[in-house]
């Protein structure tokens, strides 16, 4: 496999700026890296020399390790900033923390924020190419890349299926680049949760189905979908209890009884055992959740080996 | 000093008149087809025309306290620039100007070295905070136009009654920032479809529209003077054509921002398109720029609020609120609205000079023999390319910046002095 030009050297911001058809190059690119991942020694050369940063100013050690990782068995040399133990907390801005990392030569940056655009930004001060990790509640581009990696996986083609993701819609990063990609892929998405945490025109900004109730969102669904439920939100007034979200909006046996008999069971983590999904599910034979994260490293290694410039 | 002014098309009763005009010190002195006075500097005007030096009721000169975004120097130059001879200076400064010493002190330095006539409006609160009405009788003896708590907005809705009743007391204008603080809550951008499409926090229009219902309730009960700083929704809209109606003395002003621009301009995170209130709905343009030709918009007004690069490049989230605008209000105005047809020059025009004049008494906003000396010769067929470098202001912070467009303003005279020329005039 060589290197294709369309990504070479080219930001991943979120997935509205790719085809269905470089989105499938990179599930394929990904399926590669996959099986490197299942070697005895699962590493290759094809990075050598060059120099990855991970600029997470949000803090996430799934994720950053799932880069690091991606990169170290890509052979890239791999430097990690986190803002809790960094110089942005002496305050120093942005812009002045990526032209210090620049002058080190970094190749590529891998940047979680909390602020949406902040990947921008990355790509603004250092000319260099910038993987999203997650901006706030804007994108998460390699998260929806895995999930749908790992949709493809098992059933194929996502054309004319049925997704139902459940949960917090409104802060959602994960949510908005799943409807991007998965639509644009020819599937059709239902998301579901109480109308304080589901922003008032999903339905005219996304082209997606909306339901408030839990039974009729999941009816025939092909993959179900649940989101993390964060305890902040109460005390923000958006819901009065986790018991009381988790009786209407749980995924159990007895609510996917609606769903298809096969429905695959997804869930980006870290999960809420018992209040968004019961462990029934989540360990269930229908649940992909675990394969989810092995996934998000052969597809972090697929966009890194692709945007570099790899040699196969 | 003398000048005249030769071959101009002088704006005079909503039209365009060829005429000459005689400037002697601070007046206008005559206005006649063929002038041949002596003077000390004769301006040739063929092509362009001449206006009453606009009026901006709603301006951030960041002095004293934030000068390193602006000054009363540099913000008066950058008036100049944009063809105002009079702007308001919001209290939003540091100290707040919630006191006659703070008043005396922007109206010294302008009066000193300012390019503009600058008039104070003071705190509605001490120091804003929207807990204690300021000594805002003492402020109007010192000759503030208004009280505002521009930037914030009182909460307390029995102090904002009180501070309107104290206000009316004393014939106080009475300028609000409408925003809910908890609707607002930690919005960025509109809230609406952008929002929604890049995660950005909203600020609902209903944030606005709950303040603007209850204060012109209070104001009703007050029997204040209430003026509603930069309205931007439809529905606020709506509850101004019921307060006018009533025959409540209600007005409100427009910012260009908000004529021109909507939330799509936010979809790229530039951080010059974050500003309070947020660009909204495409709707809700419309309504507004409808709103400005029906009059039920009494006038257009710049909040011009300065911030440094330093400050405007961040992460959104992290950027202050707001955008310069006295250079680049009649440009984009006149191109975006007037040259499209949207509205007509002499609705624009109006509702930069004789419009803001009338809303707070005064003086100015019209071209007659006796008036005061104040007026802008604009090229409307040149263009102006609003560069870092040509940006008078100290900052640069709009989403203009580097756009050229036309409307160009020749020279700027104030109070009979010349206080902006273009490079090409003599």
């Amino acid at each position: 496999m060589s290197p294709s030009p369309q990504f070479l050297g080219r930001s991943m911001f979120d997935l509205d700026t790719y085809s269905p058809e470089e989105i499938m190059y990179i599930l394929e690119a990904a399926k590669g890296m996959k099986e490197i991942n299942l070697r005895e020694y699962k590493k290759i050369p094809t990075l050598r020399g060059k120099t990855v940063c991970t600029l997470f100013i949000e803090n996430s050690t799934r994720t950053r390790m799932s880069f690091e990782l991606a990169a170290n068995r890509l052979s890239a040399d791999v430097v990690s900033f986190q803002a809790s133990i960094s110089a942005l907390q002496k305050g120093e801005s942005l812009q002045d923390t990526v032209y210090t990392l620049d002058a080190m030569g970094i190749d590529l940056y891998c940047i979680r924020h909390s602020s949406p655009g902040s990947p921008q930004l990355v790509n603004k001060y250092s000319g260099k190419p910038v993987i999203n990790g997650g901006d706030g509640r804007h994108a998460h581009p390699t998260q929806a890349l895995l999930d749908i990696y790992s949709i493809w996986e098992k059933l194929g083609d996502l054309k004319g299926l049925k997704i139902t993701i459940v949960g917090d819609i409104l802060n959602s990063r994960v949510v908005r680049s799943n409807l991007i990609a998965m639509q644009k892929l020819g599937a059709k998405v239902t998301v579901c949760g109480p109308k304080t945490l589901m922003p008032g025109n999903m339905e005219s900004v996304y082209g997606c189905k909306v339901e408030y109730d839990l039974a009729r969102a999941l009816q025939d669904a092909d993959v179900v979908m649940g989101l993390r439920m964060q305890l902040e939100r109460m005390s923000e007034g958006l819901f009065p209890s986790l018991e009381e979200y988790s009786k209407h909006y749980v995924l159990s046996k007895d609510t996917l009884k609606y769903a298809k008999r096969h429905a695959l069971i997804m869930h980006p983590g870290p999960m809420n055992r018992g209040i968004e999904i019961l462990p029934e599910i989540a360990d269930g034979s229908q649940s992909i959740i675990v394969e989810q994260v092995a996934n998000g490293v052969a597809i972090r290694m697929a966009l890194m080996f692709l945007i570099l410039g790899g040699k196969a | 000093m003398k000048i005249l002014i030769k071959n101009a098309k002088v704006y005079q009763n909503n039209k365009l008149i060829k005429a000459d005009i005689l400037i002697d010190r601070k007046r206008i002195a005559k206005i006649a087809p063929k002038l041949n006075e002596k003077a000390d500097k004769i301006i040739d005007a063929s092509d362009a025309c001449v206006f009453p030096g606009f009026i901006d009721l709603h301006a951030h000169l960041r002095d004293p306290g934030h000068t390193y975004k602006e000054d009363i120097v540099t913000g008066t130059k950058a008036a100049a620039h944009g063809g105002y001879t009079a702007i308001c200076a919001m209290p939003n400064t540091e100290p707040v100007t919630d006191n006659i010493a703070s008043v005396e002190y922007i109206q010294l330095r302008a009066k000193e070295l300012g390019s503009s006539r600058v008039y104070v409006i003071g705190a509605i609160t001490k120091k804003s905070a929207g807990e204690e009405i300021s000594e805002m009788a003492t402020m109007k003896s010192g000759g503030i136009v208004a009280v505002s708590d521009d930037g914030k907005c009182v909460q307390n809705a029995r102090l904002m009654l009180s501070c309107m009743r104290y206000a009316s007391n004393f014939d106080i204008p009475v300028i609000i920032h409408a925003e809910d603080y908890n609707l607002a809550g930690k919005g960025q951008i509109h809230g609406g479809k952008i929002s929604t499409q890049i995660g950005l926090s909203g600020i609902p229009g209903l944030a606005e529209e709950v303040i603007i219902a209850r204060d012109i309730m209070l104001a009703e009960s007050a029997g204040a003077k209430l003026h509603i700083a930069h309205i931007s929704t439809a529905k606020s809209l709506e509850l101004v054509r019921n307060a006018k109606a009533k025959g409540l003395p209600v007005t409100c002003e427009v910012t260009p921002h908000h004529l021109v621009l909507n939330e799509e301009a936010c979809a790229t995170f530039n951080t010059n398109t974050k500003m309070k209130p947020p660009l909204r709905s495409e709707a809700d343009r419309l309504a507004c720029v409808k709103a400005l030709k029906e009059g039920l918009i009494d006038c257009i007004a710049t909040d011009h609020a300065p911030h440094a690069d330093f400050e405007k490049e961040k992460e959104f989230d992290y950027a202050p609120f707001g955008i310069i605008g006295l250079e680049t209000a009649f440009p984009v105005l006149y191109k975006n609205l007037v040259i499209t047809n949207q509205i007509s020059l002499a609705c624009l025009v109006n509702a930069l000079t004789s419009a803001p004049a009338q809303v707070l008494g005064l003086p100015g906003g019209e071209i007659c023999e006796g008036a005061p000396a104040d007026i802008t010769i604009i090229n409307l067929a040149k263009e102006t390319l609003f560069s870092e470098q040509n940006l008078l202001s100290k900052s640069k912070n709009t989403p203009w910046l580097n756009h050229s467009l036309p409307g160009r303003v020749m020279v700027t005279i104030c109070n009979g002095n010349l206080t902006y020329q273009d490079s090409e005039i003599e």
